[in-house]
């Protein structure tokens, strides 16, 4: 089934699960997706709207807009995450496992690594100041026939 | 999320339910923080049966606690994995740090495992 998704909302913590039901009641209703893909396609959006609203609005709660799109082909969800903060200086250390410019915070840095295990592609664009877009793309049995 | 504590002789044990994420870690931090200043913990305990989602937030103050309880000479452990969070748990390589049985009993013989050899 084709079909798309757009949410837009504002970037405090209790929409992380808002957000990521919403992608996978959206996922479920295009695609033949198992317990364990939803659950994986959960999980990075979560880690990606989390992204947003710590490093990109940086915890502040008088804070901008995250918008969450959703798209559907046969065998295929595609999921866009963008943000209007503050962008990643530094894309590729970013992405690096366990790296985190917030340690004293707890975060184990492994937001990125989560999304790149848990989906099948991943694009991150960011500019300084205008904010950040998360790209993923996940196919419909690519993971479980492996 | 939902979580309550009990302990087992030494042992801290804290079953979570729900979900754990950035929104809902902070109240397990705390949680377990109180329990740890009482000074009755050597080790800590997850039950994790009822746990159906956590992302990288969760798995960050899961070893927040877990560098506490190492500090003071514990260890920490996990039994009935959710099968929910078994991919993150291997991306994460968690079992390496918060190694997770398939029981409560199994779990409690590993942290109690070296406790005699030091009396």
């Amino acid at each position: 089934m084709n079909g798309w998704v757009e949410l837009r909302i504002p970037a405090l913590s209790q929409n992380e699960s808002f957000a990521r039901m919403v992608v996978a009641f959206f996922a479920l209703q295009a695609g033949d997706w198992s317990v364990a893909e939803l659950n994986e396609i959960k999980t990075a959006v979560s880690e990606a709207v989390t992204n947003a609203i710590i490093h990109a609005y940086e915890d502040n709660l008088d804070t901008g807009d995250i918008v969450v799109q959703g798209q559907a082909t046969p065998g295929t969800l595609e999921v866009t995450i963008t943000d209007f903060g503050r962008g990643i200086a530094d894309i590729v250390r970013a992405r690096e496992p366990l790296f985190t410019t917030k340690a004293h915070e707890e975060r184990s840095g492994l937001g990125f690594t989560v999304m790149e295990n848990f989906m099948d592609e991943l694009t991150v664009t960011s500019s300084p100041r205008q904010g950040t877009s998360i790209r993923m793309v996940k196919y419909l049995n690519l993971t479980t026939v492996q | 999320m939902g979580f309550s504590t009990r302990y087992r002789g030494n042992i801290l044990v804290v079953s979570l339910s729900g979900e754990l994420d950035h929104h809902t870690a902070d109240e397990l931090r705390q949680t377990v923080e109180k329990e740890l200043d009482k000074d009755i913990a050597r080790h800590i305990l997850l039950d994790l049966s009822q746990l159906v989602f956590m992302d990288s937030s969760g798995v960050g103050v899961l070893l927040g606690r877990y560098r506490r309880i190492l500090a003071q000479g514990g260890k920490m452990a996990a039994y009935s994995l959710h099968p929910h969070l078994e991919h993150l748990y291997e991306v994460a390589a968690l079992s390496k740090v918060i190694p997770a049985f398939a029981s409560e009993n199994l779990a409690v013989n590993e942290l109690k495992k070296d406790e005699g050899l030091r009396r």
